[in-house]
């Protein structure tokens, strides 16, 4: 028996691009379904528990699917904004905490959201490194944000421009680094939080400049009187927060009716719940009230169909393979006649020839086996990071 | 003492083709070479294969080395052929994947009535040395030449020892100098171990050097 395997091994070793393609082939027929399944099953876990964990989310009217996915994995188009109104509303009724959000800018293609203290307790995002936020202009990273742009506290990270051709915007803002968060493996250790006021800041809501008051900026003042001061383009505006210039750091206009893309709403039972569920879901709102769960329970839905359609599709192509791989068995057993006519004129046994051809079929089909094994375990490791690096492009 | 081969009355034919092999009698004794030359067709390689017990016969009597092949069941010509029989083809017949060493060693990887060990190893390492191939075992039979793949193929028949040895044009693929050497190492291993040798040709120039040749003209007439 030995001695049969052994002229089958070395039958697959001489033959080993033949061998090797043949194991391709039916490795990937036989990972294909089983990690596409395994994917499909990772992504839903991962969309479905941050849905789960996120009681209902407030945003303007529009595509609940791209309120919820910038909410809360901060990626897709920017929706409609609300107003800052909302929030201190939806405060005012007592029925729920509400957290805002402004998911708008971002920084060498990582997302800067604006939000509140509040959202690192609702979320339990710690700091490893450095400390919280606590003034104007500073930032707190996700861990991926700090491994990937090797920043830590005390660095600094620029937002970038929506637009390069955008020249009358504003200014790129340079953010102190305070901390780094510990790792969570969710879409937070993707993001640079800001407090909310430096996200209008980035936006140009809010700005700082040379104090006009101030004699060495009397030569941009154009025009003053009792309540204006008018000033031209070479007084200095501030693109850095500091401790020196902070206080020079102002809104103009009302802070509520600045812009905030969504707010996470944490009613305290489900009866705040529901109740809050019914205020919004009328018909003249011009906000909607969505629970992420069953928004991703809908898209889930559609993956699984095309899941479905996938799997049948690696299926039939699978069964063509294998019959593809019978065939070119059954030819190479032609071909083979006289490599097996001599076994037997010398002595071969039957028994002895055909252990040979199926110890060769076995280990090729072990051998893919046990591939395709190793590839849904790698799935199963890594694939939760891949389905992330994909979200984030 | 029985002779080594022994036909008599033998009648083959492949299914029913138009190709017949009679013969009414034929003995060769142990310990001779025997050449067998005619026209091609003429049932030269059919009577190896009778003799190995490759095919048994319609009819008559074959006998080696004192069996009725034919009569035995295909297992037990199996058993016999690997034992008794070394045989020696005109392409050669080696096996493209496996090295030198391991085509001589073949017939005892390839059947269980054998058993491969330490002395049949040494064995096949001294009939290497001794036709010139002892340099080349770990090669593929696509790197050696014509004359040194008919060395391995003759070493791979004689390992076993048998008492007869059946070549069936063993030097037809051959150059003259390689012919030459390929047909002293066979002759060498019958004078050595005083066994019998049916070997098929085409090439009249080597019949002197056998002990009988056999026209197969006599077994058409037949």
């Amino acid at each position: 028996m030995i001695q049969a395997f052994y002229l089958g091994w070395r039958y697959l070793a001489f033959h080993r691009f033949k061998t090797a393609i043949l194991v391709t082939s039916i490795t990937l027929i036989v990972f294909l379904p089983v990690g596409l399944r395994v994917l499909v099953n990772q992504s839903s876990q991962q969309l479905t528990s941050r849905a789960e964990a996120t009681p209902l989310v407030i945003g303007a009217k529009g595509s609940p699917l791209e309120l919820v996915l910038n909410t809360l994995y901060f990626r897709s188009e920017v929706p409609e904004p609300l107003d800052f109104a909302e929030v201190t509303a939806l405060e005012a009724t007592g029925l729920a905490r509400a957290i805002p959000l402004y998911v708008r800018f971002r920084s060498r293609g990582w997302s800067i959201v604006g939000t509140t203290l509040d959202y690192f307790e609702f979320r339990r995002l710690r700091v490893v490194s450095g400390r919280q936020m606590t003034m104007l202009g500073e930032c707190v990273l996700g861990s991926r944000v700090a491994d990937d742009l090797a920043v830590g506290p005390g660095d600094h990270v620029v937002s970038s421009p929506e637009s390069v051709f955008d020249l009358a915007g504003v200014y790129p803002l340079k953010m102190r680094v305070a901390g780094v968060l510990a790792h969570s493996d969710t879409a937070d250790d993707d993001a640079i939080f800001v407090d909310l006021k430096t996200s209008w800041v980035i936006q140009g809501l809010g700005h700082g400049h040379q104090d006009l008051t101030r004699p060495e900026a009397s030569s941009g003042v154009l025009r003053r009187d009792d309540t204006n001061v008018t000033a031209n383009a070479s007084v200095v505006q501030y693109t850095e927060i500091t401790e020196d210039n902070a206080d020079s750091f102002h809104f103009h206009g009302g802070l509520s009716r600045f812009p905030v893309t969504a707010v996470v709403v944490v009613p305290p039972d489900q009866k705040s719940s529901t109740i809050l569920q019914g205020r919004y879901e009328t018909v003249e709102s011009l906000t909607q009230i969505v629970r992420p769960v069953t928004v991703m329970d809908e898209l889930l839905e559609t993956i699984l169909t095309v899941q479905s359609f996938v799997v049948a599709g690696a299926v039939i192509v699978g069964l063509a393979t294998l019959a593809s791989a019978s065939l070119v068995f059954l030819l190479s057993l032609r071909l083979r006649r006289r490599e097996i006519e001599t076994l037997f004129k010398i002595g071969g046994s039957r028994a002895a020839v055909g252990t040979v051809m199926v110890f060769e079929v076995i280990v090729v089909l072990l051998t893919s086996v046990v591939l395709a094994g190793g590839l849904t375990l790698l799935t199963r490791e890594f694939g939760s990071a891949a389905i992330r690096a994909f979200m984030r492009m | 003492m029985k002779p080594m081969i022994h036909v008599e009355g033998l009648q083959f034919r492949y299914g029913e083709g138009d190709f017949r092999l009679r013969v009414r009698r034929l003995d060769v004794e142990r310990g001779v070479s025997v050449a067998f030359v005619g026209p091609s067709g003429s049932g030269k390689t059919t009577l190896l294969n009778l003799v190995a017990g490759i095919v048994p016969p319609i009819d008559g009597c074959v006998e080696t080395d004192g069996v009725e092949v034919g009569r035995l069941a295909e297992r037990e010509r199996r058993r016999f052929r690997v034992t008794r029989i070394g045989l020696v083809f005109q392409e050669f017949e080696l096996l493209e994947y496996l090295t030198v060493i391991d085509n001589i060693l073949l017939p005892y990887r390839i059947n269980p009535a054998l058993r491969l060990n330490g002395d049949v190893r040494r064995r096949a390492l001294e009939l290497a040395r001794g036709v010139g191939i002892a340099d080349k075992l770990g090669r593929h039979p696509r790197n050696l030449s014509q004359g040194e793949r008919q060395r391995v193929a003759v070493c791979r028949a004689v390992l076993p020892r048998p008492a007869l040895l059946l070549a069936d044009e063993p030097t037809g693929n051959l150059d003259p100098a390689n012919k030459d050497k390929v047909l002293q190492i066979l002759f060498d291993y019958v004078a050595e171990t005083r066994s019998t040798m049916l070997a098929v040709t085409h090439d009249h120039d080597v019949l002197d050097r056998f002990d009988r040749v056999i026209d197969f003209k006599e077994f058409q007439e037949g």
